[in-house]
């Protein structure tokens, strides 16, 4: 579309179109945004952010962020939004640690992370489908409720998880990774297939894009939609359970607090539209990428919290307008 | 120029797109006149009173008031100069009293702050006394439940306070009943006596005789004829709206089987009521009807997108459940709706990805999109249908009309149903693509296949039909077969709207 605005002269631009063409405009965007952070921060603090230290440190700071932030892809290019998922993965800590504390078996954990993730994905998306409740405003209570659900099964109290073989989730490596990353690899290549090879992928862009042609095509529109939920929450489940295994306790609320607001903010910076339909895993790893470098950065040339949290709200208020701006514009 | 002329128009022309929507169209508006406006639907008489109203500038000609030109930039100098248009659904301020929706914009007031309720409550008060609506309306009731005919009005109220000069009603009793048809006539004569110029769109030819002075007849957008009524009968009117020839547009047909491939029996739902019919293998089914008859909704129940309330639809003999268009698709129903953009296409999704969507089975291996099958499908289909396009991979948004409506085709042939629903299926399709289309139809019957053509156009209905259908206010209203197929007959079943036909009146939601 855009990139057939112009027909480049040279041989050299022409390559470059076509380069571009291939990556897509938006990802190719999202790249040269990257590359501006990487050459900011190499100025200003070159010798430690580019450590292999501080790489492997950033890695492991957005392995949550990148599978909350692919799922909720998914759940934005079906046409919802899931903002309970920072909640879910506080929920699904505590859940986790309970259940290997009662059972002493390390894939207790997992399970019970998983499980519980899926539930309250469940409740989500039964509320909003068939309720017919606008889905901001659903997970918005739900957010509330899964969060004080957490405190009350806690007591308020962080859990420790005594179980060495689970905690290699958080702390093991392979092959020279840390184990979250290798899961957030994982959860990449699955939702990639998944939205973009398979026929029910096809079918979500096709409900999010456009719901009465989706069901006059035959679509289940509503168990589709109820499947998004489900689908999001046992990914903030596994999220849960990665936080679980680094930190070695579940916690109600450190560490998962405002995850949502990082997970959104990478998916409509990796191309999603507020009306659904569009949106791609690889522009949501792009958009990780460019948070946790940021967020990282930020740490390092010493700029105050507070100002980082400015700094979080106000991205996601331009990536949101970004992707208003490219929808006018198609 | 005799003084009784308000308004010119001087050869005005509008275009959208590839649609010539009016062209050298030039009338008088008179004081004290009621000009009625016929044609077909899409003949141009929103286009004129949209024009006249000042939404939308004229692409040539021009507009003389009092026999000064002017050229209105928007509706608000329209309003400015005196023209109003009362739509169908007459906009009201619904949780607002009647007296502010007389009067938006210019409420009385006390100091410049306080608004001033007791003279705003008695001016409204002597308002509805004009009208004779002060027995059924009070200033400070709220407007939230009020009905169509009182919407309207309050419309035409808030028009003459506000100085109107030229009032136009889009098919103002359309949902009103006979009684309050005949208070809006009084009011009406009314306007008239006081020198209002009314331009009074209807497809109720029998009203207009009624009501108007004189007659204007638009089709395809080019002004036939201008007649007083006192010249014209429902017969003359109606000659003139559709006077088209048939040329060789449409292919030879063979007959249809006995074969029942869509069976509906006692179908209702909220916008349709008691519909029943069989549809044929082989067979060309034609649903004539006025916009707004509900002949798309007819569709959408058949097909499972509105839910039933009564009734049972059959598809070669298998019932199908209502509300499950999935169903009635693995059942061998196949539906091509009439807004192609909003309700048929995936825009920015390619050829391919839209015309292999209701054949999920046939083009997936293990689940996964298999990319080389699907492209293998629709190739032969879209050569077929001499779909252009640079590739299967362009997004049909880059496509013409006639090419996304061959993209919404090919989905249909992928499935090859056993019944077919096509509404209007050549609106806004140029002249070539749609006689290629009329070749498809006959093809696909004489394959066996069962369809049903919904379509405002006369010529279509009767070129290509066995058999035609006649809806009105939610019902069929006629069967046509045979000699009694003509556009009279059609015509005057598609107008024999009775009152109490209308489906129960209720808020329309798309789920």
């Amino acid at each position: 579309m855009s990139a057939h605005a112009e027909t480049p002269r040279t041989r050299a631009g022409a390559r470059l179109a076509d380069l571009v063409e291939r990556v897509g405009i938006h990802n190719a965007s999202l790249i040269l945004a990257l590359i501006a952070l990487l050459v900011l921060f190499g100025i200003l603090r070159g010798d430690v952010f580019f450590s292999s230290r501080n790489i492997l440190n950033i890695g492991m700071g957005v392995a949550i962020l990148g599978v909350l932030a692919i799922s909720q892809t998914a759940v934005i290019v079906s046409g919802g939004l899931d903002i309970s998922v920072g909640a879910i993965v506080g929920l699904t800590t505590v859940s986790t640690a309970m259940a290997i504390d009662a059972t002493g078996w390390a894939a207790a954990g997992p399970l019970a992370g998983v499980a519980i993730g899926a539930a309250a994905g469940l409740f989500n998306g039964l509320v909003i489908t068939y309720g017919r409740v606008n889905a901001i405003i659903v997970t918005l209570g739900t957010m509330a409720i899964f969060r004080g659900i957490a405190f009350i099964i806690s007591n308020g109290q962080s859990i420790s998880i005594f179980n060495d073989t689970f905690r290699l989730l958080g702390v093991g490596r392979f092959l020279g990774l840390p184990a979250p990353i290798w899961v957030l690899i994982g959860v990449a290549v699955v939702f990639y297939v998944f939205l973009h090879k398979s026929i029910v992928g096809r079918n979500i862009y096709a409900i999010g894009g456009n719901p009465v042609v989706a069901r006059l095509s035959g679509m289940d529109i509503k168990r589709y939609r109820v499947g998004m939920y489900v689908l999001s929450g046992m990914v903030a489940g596994i999220g849960g359970i990665l936080l679980a295994a680094r930190t070695g306790s579940g916690q109600p609320i450190s560490g998962s607090e405002g995850l949502e607001l990082e997970a959104i903010t990478a998916a409509f910076l990796g191309g999603c539209a507020m009306q659904g339909g569009k949106g791609t895993v690889i522009g949501a790893l792009l958009g990780v990428a460019i948070i946790g470098i940021l967020n990282n950065g930020m740490i390092l040339t010493g700029v105050p919290t507070f100002y980082q949290m400015l700094a979080k709200g106000s991205l996601l208020i331009l990536a949101v307008l970004l992707a208003e701006y490219r929808l006018n514009r198609s | 120029m005799p003084d009784n002329d308000i308004m010119q128009l001087d050869n005005v022309s509008k275009r959208f797109g590839s649609v010539q929507a009016l062209s050298n169209v030039s009338l008088t508006l008179r004081a004290g006149e009621v000009l009625a406006l016929v044609g077909e639907n899409g003949a141009g008489k929103s286009t004129l009173t949209r024009i006249i109203e000042g939404v939308f500038p004229p692409d040539g000609g021009g507009l003389l008031l009092d026999g000064q030109p002017v050229a209105f930039s928007g509706p608000r100098d329209g309003h400015a100069a005196g023209v109003r248009v009362i739509h169908q659904e007459p906009e009201i301020i619904p949780h607002v009293s009647v007296a502010e929706n007389i009067y938006p914009g210019a409420l009385p007031h006390r100091g410049g702050l306080f608004l001033d309720r007791k003279t705003l409550y008695a001016r409204a008060g002597e308002m509805l006394k004009l009208f004779g609506m002060e027995r059924e309306l009070a200033p400070q009731q709220h407007c939230v439940g009020l009905g169509p005919a009182q919407r309207q009005m309050i419309e035409v109220m808030r028009a003459v306070h506000a100085g109107g000069r030229i009032i136009a009603f889009d098919e103002p009793t359309s949902s009103l009943t006979g009684e309050e048809s005949q208070r809006l006539f009084e009011v009406i004569h009314r306007l008239r006596g006081e020198g209002v110029s009314i331009i009074y769109i209807s497809h109720r030819l029998r009203e207009i005789i009624d009501i108007a002075d004189r007659i204007a007849v638009l089709r395809d957008g080019r002004l036939i004829d201008i007649e007083p009524v006192a010249e014209a009968s429902e017969e003359s009117i109606a000659r003139k709206m559709v006077g088209r020839d048939l040329t060789e547009m449409f292919p030879e047909r063979t007959p249809p089987t006995e074969r029942c491939v869509l069976s509906v029996r006692g179908m209702s739902t909220e916008h349709v009521s008691d519909i029943s019919f069989e549809l044929h293998a082989g067979e060309v089914l034609g649903i004539g009807g006025l916009v707004g008859a509900g002949r798309s909704e007819l569709a959408k129940g058949v097909f499972g997108f509105h839910a039933r309330r009564a009734g049972t639809v059959e598809v070669d003999g298998k019932a199908i459940p209502s509300g499950r268009p999935g169903d009635a698709i693995l059942a061998g129903l196949g539906f091509a709706p009439e807004d192609r953009k909003e309700e048929a296409l995936l825009l920015l999704r390619s050829i391919l990805d839209n015309a292999t969507l209701c054949i999920p089975d046939r083009v997936s291996r293990f689940g996964l999109f298999d990319r080389r099958k699907a492209t293998e499908i629709v190739d032969g289909i879209a050569e077929r249908l001499s779909i252009k396009a640079p590739s299967l991979n362009t997004p049909v948004s880059h496509l013409s009309g006639g090419n996304q409506q061959k993209v919404v085709l090919a989905r249909w042939l992928a499935r090859a149903p056993k019944a077919l629903i096509l509404d209007e299926p050549t609106r806004g399709i140029d002249v070539g693509t749609k006689s290629e289309i009329y070749r498809l139809i006959a093809d696909l019957a004489r394959n066996g296949l069962g369809v049903i053509v919904i379509s405002s156009e006369m010529p279509e209905l009767l070129g290509l039909s066995d058999r035609i259908l006649v809806m009105a206010g939610g019902r069929l209203t006629a069967e046509l077969t045979g000699d009694e197929m003509n556009e009279n007959a059609i015509l005057k079943a598609a107008m024999s709207a009775e009152r109490g036909a209308h489906p129960p009146d209720e808020e329309v939601r798309t789920a």
